[in-house]
């Protein structure tokens, strides 16, 4: 199949019409607006349906509402937006209804910039939702894999009925490259979801029984199995959904952990780093939630450094330290407000933590 | 021996967990009625609002969804899109409706939604206690107005009929009260007739009911029914605001 020049937001639109995505609900932030434009037009000509929500609140409920119908359903945002969706995402998780929702995000705190941020590692992680639940979320380096991966998150969503993120820098979002775009599947039939999502609320003359789709428990022995339920659902995505990419790591001196727009300059800055005779490696994590800690038993002995990159005050150095277990020292090399640093700025200040180290 | 009354089979053989002279069980009853001669219990889709009422999915015989608090219409628009053939409705308390969920409720009448939305206005938080609520009268004592509420604390009480159908694509408003059997049948006659307006599609339709809350109000159920009928009757006027041509 041909590859095609696309924009990322608009790639990420059509990627999620192509996984047979019936709804797409949102409301205009940046930098993500050609997603929510791109839908206008294209998702109705696919068979699906479009509305622009009043504001994000009502977005993720829209969301919400057509998941528990059984549509398949895709939605967009960025930082602050996906802050105000924190209730929704939390009341989705407890209900058990699938979604797949995309951040494409920029700087903070509050309204912050409208340039490329890493800051929402916490949000997206840990999110801000109240309550016991866990989010699986896919940082996506390119187009081509934020495509692969939307497009395969529909399946994932569907499978442990819980939503998932995917979280692109805006840089991703802004950017164009070249993309194979994956086959149209077809929009599922009234009858398939009664088939297939048997849970779903679709009238009760179209299943066995009565479907009602609730998060309210008020007897706290039932609160509690429920969310043992889903900590079992979560124990089996932390084993099937850990992804990652690593780079040089077998004699590399300092090992860089980066995801995102990070990843491909901590890439150059390793090339740069190799020309001054020091060699370096990578760990990409791929999914952020679950964090890939194996990935860090492949580093090889002669690691001194293992250095968090990221564009924001630095939010996955927690996750990365905890990955570390002690085993290397862990720095920082972080821009944040919308700024991202050059590959050169990298290498520069990575020489400098190795010297730190060593010293 | 012949029948003569059966309980509706839109309603669960099971005790509700609403107070005595509360009217939601009465509003939940005369909607599942309506849907049960409708021949609609297998193919609706209701919302249940965060109040007391998000417990009718314990008793409504039918589909439903939980809401986050207010944000009902927005959830009923996405069922929709994805149920187009389906009656679908919410059924929302003011604090839901006229509080929290103002945002939602207005632009689900703006985009015309093809839903009903059944408000049942008791002027008071229910479920979390008797708080004041947009709709509690002046004067009317809560336990966040305990003197009474007052327009300089607090405004005027918000009237969701009157704004609703200033709304172009709201097309069908009503305001009802619970108040006397013979009120009842009539919003039955209202909730069947907002329903035929929905299957034709012609845009968003708007039942409020104003309710009894003797609990929250600290009345005695009867006492509940005339403060209904005298004060509540008197500042929010019970009529048709808006039907459309042939309905």
């Amino acid at each position: 199949m041909s590859k095609v020049l696309m924009k990322g937001n608009e790639a990420f639109a059509e990627a999620a019409i192509r996984g047979g995505c019936k709804c797409y609900f949102g409301y205009p932030i940046t930098p993500q607006n050609e997603v929510p434009e791109y839908m206008s037009h294209e998702l109705p000509k696919a068979g699906g349906a479009f509305i622009q929500a009043e504001s994000e609140l009502a977005a993720i409920n829209m969301a919400y509402g057509a998941a528990a119908a059984g549509g398949r359903v895709f939605i967009s945002t960025s930082s602050p937006g996906l802050a105000l969706m924190q209730e929704g995402i939390g009341f989705i998780c407890s209900c058990e209804v699938p979604l797949v929702a995309m951040n494409v995000s920029r700087g903070g705190p509050g309204v912050g910039g409208i340039q490329p941020g890493q800051a929402d590692y916490f949000q997206v992680t840990r999110g801000g939702y109240n309550g016991d639940c866990r989010i699986p979320v896919f940082a996506p380096a390119n187009i081509q894999e934020s495509v692969d991966l939307i497009y395969e998150c529909f399946d994932i969503a569907e499978k442990y009925r819980n939503p998932v993120i995917i979280f692109a820098d805006g840089m991703l979002g802004q950017m164009m490259e070249p993309v194979e775009l994956p086959p149209k599947k077809e929009i599922a039939s009234a009858e398939q979801i009664a088939k297939e999502k048997p849970w779903a609320i679709t009238g009760t003359d179209h299943h066995e029984g009565r479907n009602v789709v609730y998060s309210l428990r008020l007897q706290p022995d039932v609160l509690e199995s429920h969310v043992n339920h889903m900590f079992e659902k979560y124990a089996e995505a932390e084993k099937e959904l850990v992804r990652y990419k690593t780079q040089k790591l077998d004699d590399a001196e300092i090992v860089f952990v980066a995801f995102g727009t990070m990843s491909r300059i901590c890439a150059e800055a390793i090339e740069i780093l190799e020309e001054k005779g020091v060699k370096a490696g990578l760990i990409r994590p791929i999914s952020l939630w679950p964090f890939p800690k194996a990935a860090f038993d492949e580093i090889g002995p002669k690691t001194k450094v293992v250095i968090s990159t990221e564009l924001s005050m630095g939010q996955m150095i927690e996750d990365v330290k905890m990955a570390a277990a002690g085993r290397w020292p862990v720095k920082l090399i972080n821009r944040t407000g919308g700024i991202v640093p050059s590959s050169i700025e990298v290498a520069e200040r990575a020489l400098k933590a190795l010297e730190e180290v060593k010293a | 021996m012949k029948t003569i009354f059966e309980p509706t089979k839109g309603m669960l053989p099971v005790d509700t967990s609403y107070c005595p002279g509360c009217s939601h069980g009465v509003a939940h009853r005369i909607i599942m009625e309506v849907l049960e001669e409708r021949g609609d219990l297998g193919n609706t889709i209701g919302v249940v609002p965060i109040g007391c009422s998000i417990n009718a999915h314990h008793f409504m015989n039918i589909d439903m969804c939980e809401s986050t608090h207010g944000r009902a219409p927005a959830i009923a628009s996405g069922i929709r899109r994805v149920q187009p053939d389906k009656v679908v409705f919410t059924y929302q308390g003011d604090g839901d409706l006229a509080s929290i969920g103002a945002g939602e409720i207005i632009h689900a009448a703006h985009r015309g939604e093809k839903f009903t939305t059944f408000f049942i206005n008791n002027g008071i938080y229910g479920m979390t206690g008797g708080q004041m609520a947009p709709t509690t009268l002046i004067g009317q004592k809560a336990t966040t107005c305990v003197d009474g509420r007052t327009v300089e604390q607090a405004g005027m009480p918000l009237k969701m009929c009157e704004i609703i159908s200033q709304i172009d694509c709201a097309v069908f408003v009503e305001r009802v009260i619970l108040n006397n059997p013979a009120n009842i049948r009539k919003a039955k006659a209202v909730v069947k007739k907002a329903l035929e307006i929905q299957d034709a599609r012609l845009g968003f339709t708007f039942i409020e009911f104003l309710s009894a809350c003797p609990t929250n109000w600290g009345l005695t159920p009867k006492d509940a029914l005339h403060f209904v009928e005298n004060d509540m009757a008197a500042y929010y006027p019970v009529k048709n605001f808006k039907c459309p041509e042939g309905f």
